[in-house]
């Protein structure tokens, strides 16, 4: 019973396996296996819709969706079969076959991402050597699916807008990676279970939480969500490179979207949080699966409060962040990491000077970010009044 | 066995988006199909056990250099790059000469007598690759930083000409 | 075991690459279908299409782009010798120090020549 999922997985391999041919059984696990994964992504991103108009609502003071279900819990839904019934409009001179795929690729990052995430102690779709490489990996495809979509609608705006969004997602990649090769030094592994079991005493949010400052801030660009979101800012791009798509396309790049919260969410738990960790685990390891589904929730939860309170920046500010501030941030946290661990291998001692260290970095990094900011306000004002 | 069928598969799909890079009609088509010969080039390299390999490939042709190559050609052709597929008057001697060069090096394959590695590939290839960076391939690996710089310098140099 | 892993990602990559057209096919299924060619035609603010549909694309684009590659593959580098860190000594860090300096030092001179605005 501690382990259930575990145990129900290996009795169901052992059933099986006494009356197929062991290929089949590797593909019927394996296809099983899929469609689990797939199921609980759906279900969470789901939830997420709900939660995110829930939240975001009240955090401006006002209700959100309450009439469909009670407190608008079948709102996701509704807007499922709202989409589905949608006339799908193919717009005159798009390239039929690029402007199809874009849908179709855009979703297909993140999906592969979910293969790689440790649900729990034993539950993980292959625990890659290269684990937290594929995720980056993959998650630069979108990038590509992105382009063709803003290419193939014959949309100035469109093209406009996938020129601005490759141009932050690509920015946006450096920092994250710099970060992720933070954790990778403390941890010798890029495979995902073995970064969860490294964080045995402290999680690494606690060793070096300036990584994770840099990992937040870059993976929210990366989704370009609020403040990152000029990509499809209303006001300006109308709806930057998906303009033209309606319906079910237009659902999957929505899809894309949160799918890509639930696996960068975590991500960030796997990395900082210490995935599956958490008291009693090693007595009941069922509980692990709730501890990273919970702490998922958590950095999702997060994300949507920044993007109910913080106004959206400017395409040049953003991509000036990215390379100005956070690159060399990521940078002095590589060096540091790499120095501390080649000085000693004491974990205490390293903690000792990692944490102070992430903190000097950040604080130092707020100084000239406000130093800065000073100088171009008096700048500005200096050029009003003039 | 699987392999086999693995393998089949994936060259075939790589040679397919290899010949729609050189037939497609517009240079974007092109770009497309060059991306999707990095992937068929990435399962390859998973089938020989070269995971970080893969996802190397993955991570940099396919979400770097393609993008470079599609700005590339935004840049010097502007929207709605229709080209013709080329009609090219000389297309007799270049398959010609294409066809010869595929039977010598068929040829000079079938022939030579490769080394094969009987070793498996150890655990810990990551590993083993990053301590040859340090290690006997320390050289290559601060050329390759100082090429990167020189790369970085001379493209602002020539396109920051205000 | 390898091969196992990989197997599961394959048929992960068949089922992720055939979500999405059934789901668009679900779609269209459901949908109706009434083209016209006002709905046919691009978006504009409700406005017709005035000049052709080309947008200047500037160098300043390209140089994100290459700046990019530049550190993603300096990335790709790093991460084997961030997996192996733990056994190697100071020739190690001494090693990727210069490494990252040399394109810290890239960095900087695109900095420095407004190689990173985006105007």
């Amino acid at each position: 019973m501690n382990d259930l999922i575990y145990n129900l997985a290996q009795g169901w391999e052992r059933w099986i396996s006494s009356f197929l041919p062991a290929w089949l059984v590797t593909l019927i696990d394996d296809l099983l296996i899929v469609v689990a994964l797939l199921l609980l992504v759906i279900l969470f991103v789901l939830a997420f819709i709900w939660l995110e108009r829930k939240l975001v609502a009240r955090l401006q003071d006002r209700t959100g969706p309450n009439r469909v279900g009670p407190y608008g819990l079948f709102q996701p839904i509704a807007d499922t079969l709202k989409l589905l019934a949608k006339e799908v409009i193919t717009p005159d001179g798009a390239d039929k076959a690029v402007y199809n795929l874009a849908p179709v690729l855009v979703v297909f990052g993140p999906l592969m991402g979910l293969g790689v995430l440790p649900l729990g102690v034993h539950l993980i779709g292959a625990d890659l050597n290269i684990g937290i490489f594929f995720v980056m990996a993959l998650g630069s495809v979108s990038e590509i699916a992105v382009l063709m979509a803003g290419w193939s609608s014959n949309n100035k705006y469109a093209l406009l807008g996938a020129f601005r969004a490759v141009a932050q997602l690509i920015s946006y990649e450096v920092p994250m990676v710099l970060a992720v090769l933070a954790v990778v030094i403390m941890t010798g592994s890029m495979s995902m279970q073995s970064i969860v079991k490294a964080q045995n005493p402290l999680m690494f949010l606690i060793v070096m939480p300036t990584a994770f400052v840099v990992y937040f801030l870059s993976a929210n660009a990366e989704m370009a969500r609020t403040p990152f979101d000029l990509l499809e800012a209303e006001s300006e791009l109308i709806a930057g490179y998906h303009i033209e798509y309606s319906g079910m396309k237009f659902a999957m790049f929505y899809l894309a979207e949160y799918i890509n919260l639930f696996v960068l969410g975590g991500v960030a738990t796997t990395l900082f949080l210490g995935g599956w960790g958490g008291p009693f685990v090693d007595k009941v390891p069922l509980l692990g699966t709730f501890y990273f589904l919970a702490k998922d929730l958590l950095m999702v939860a997060l994300w949507m409060w920044i993007r109910g309170t913080f106004p959206r920046f400017r395409i040049d500010h953003m991509l000036s962040f990215a390379w100005k501030v956070l690159v060399p941030v990521g940078v002095v946290l590589v060096l540091l990491t790499g120095f501390v661990v080649w000085l000693t291998n004491d974990y205490w001692l390293q903690l000792a000077i990692l944490l102070p260290g992430n903190l000097v970095t950040l604080w130092v990094a707020l100084e000239l970010l406000g130093r800065d900011a000073r100088k171009s306000g008096e700048r500005d004002k200096r050029l009003a009044l003039a | 066995m699987f392999l086999s069928l693995a393998f089949a598969i994936l060259s075939i799909f790589t040679l397919v988006c290899a010949l729609g890079v050189v037939t497609a009609r517009s240079v974007f088509h092109a770009a497309l199909f060059l991306i999707g010969a990095f992937f068929g080039v990435a399962g390859l390299y998973v089938l020989l056990e070269a995971e970080f390999l893969a996802a190397a490939q993955v991570m940099v042709y396919v979400g770097a250099v393609s993008i470079l190559i599609i700005f590339a050609i935004m840049l010097s052709r502007g929207y709605g790059a229709e080209g013709e597929a080329g009609n090219n008057p000389q297309w007799g001697w270049a398959a010609a000469i294409s066809g010869l060069l595929f039977l010598t090096l068929a040829v000079a394959m079938r022939k030579v007598a490769w080394p094969v590695v009987a070793a498996p590939v150890p655990k810990d290839a990551i590993a083993q690759i990053g301590a040859g960076f340090v290690g006997q391939y320390m050289v290559p690996f601060e050329v390759a930083s100082v090429l990167l710089l020189v790369a970085l310098v001379g493209a602002i140099v020539i396109a920051r000409e205000r | 075991m390898f091969i196992h892993q990989y197997t599961f990602i394959g048929i992960l990559a068949l089922v992720a690459l055939l979500f999405g057209p059934i789901t668009i096919i679900l779609g269209l299924l459901l949908g109706p279908r009434k083209p016209n060619p006002v709905k046919n035609s691009t978006y504009e603010c409700g406005l017709q299409t005035i000049g052709d549909t080309w947008v200047r694309f500037r160098a300043q684009y390209y140089l994100f782009a290459l700046i990019f590659v530049v550190f993603d593959v300096e990335a790709i580098f790093l991460l084997p010798w961030a997996v192996a860190y733990h056994k190697l000594g100071l020739v190690a860090l001494v090693d990727a120090a210069i490494f990252i300096l040399i394109l810290v030092l890239g960095l900087v001179y695109a900095w420095v020549k407004d190689a990173l605005e985006w105007w």
